[in-house]
């Protein structure tokens, strides 16, 4: 069993573009991706905060700042990098805790995530657009 | 299923938490943020400005800035092992990772205790 395991060929290389993800997978690598575009936008989203409690002067360069339709589409990509990464983070602690970890309900909870954080996006923007 | 044994050296078990830790202090501060937020009076600078000066939010929201340094640190990191192999290009990169980190914490210390 073991040695028809080891003489079997493997890829040299993965085709990423012929791989279809299962949802799961996609959750996975989408709280990858969230992640790695919140910190690299750490300084912005930092000078933002520090421009909107500073004073009532650097509230006002903020917000004008952050009028900008550029800027906005930036702010909506970075929520819902927030959002999802939130989401899914809680589905990851769950599962850590044995919590859903059948195939069935790993695949439902991974669409739910999607769900709740696109639609938590669309109720922010459209509240604060 | 292949049973550890762990001795000595730590088999990555800490930072495996934190990273747990720090989010669940993350998210507890969202619901908490959310409902500050949401209780503003109105959008004006001070409302804004009230949610974070009060000693109780201050101290929260830095614990949140202290979690979310330490969590992207293990996160990067993560990140850096999987996909950069050469060492010196790997070390590069955590340490100017870790330092950008350090600097953020004293950045965001600042901001809230101007508040």
């Amino acid at each position: 069993m073991t040695e028809v395991t080891l003489k079997k060929q493997r890829p040299k290389h993965l085709a990423l573009n012929e791989i279809r993800l299962p949802l799961p997978g996609k959750v996975s690598i989408l709280h990858r991706v969230s992640g790695s575009g919140l910190f690299l936008m750490l300084p912005v989203l930092l000078a933002l905060f520090g421009a909107s409690v500073g004073s009532p002067e650097s509230y006002a360069v903020f917000r004008e700042f952050v009028g900008n339709i550029f800027v906005k589409l930036i702010l909506v990509g970075l929520l819902w990098a927030y959002l999802h990464h939130f989401c899914a983070g809680i589905r990851f602690l769950l599962l850590d805790v044995h919590v859903g970890v059948d195939k069935e309900s790993a695949v439902k909870s991974a669409r739910l995530v999607l769900i709740v954080s696109l639609t938590l996006t669309a109720l922010l923007v459209a509240k604060l657009w | 299923m292949v049973k550890p044994i762990i001795v000595g050296a730590h088999y990555g078990f800490r930072d495996w938490l934190a990273q747990r830790v720090t989010a669940v202090v993350m998210a507890l501060y969202t619901l908490i943020f959310a409902a500050y937020a949401l209780s503003m009076p109105d959008g004006s600078f001070e409302s804004w400005r009230g949610v974070f000066s009060g000693g109780f939010m201050k101290f929260a929201t830095f614990l949140f800035f202290m979690s979310l340094f330490f969590h992207a640190w293990i996160g990067v990191r993560d990140i850096f092992m999987d996909y950069i192999k050469p060492v010196g290009l790997r070390l590069t990169l955590h340490s100017v990772v870790a330092l950008l980190l350090i600097g953020y914490a004293g950045w965001a210390a600042q901001i809230l205790w101007r508040l």
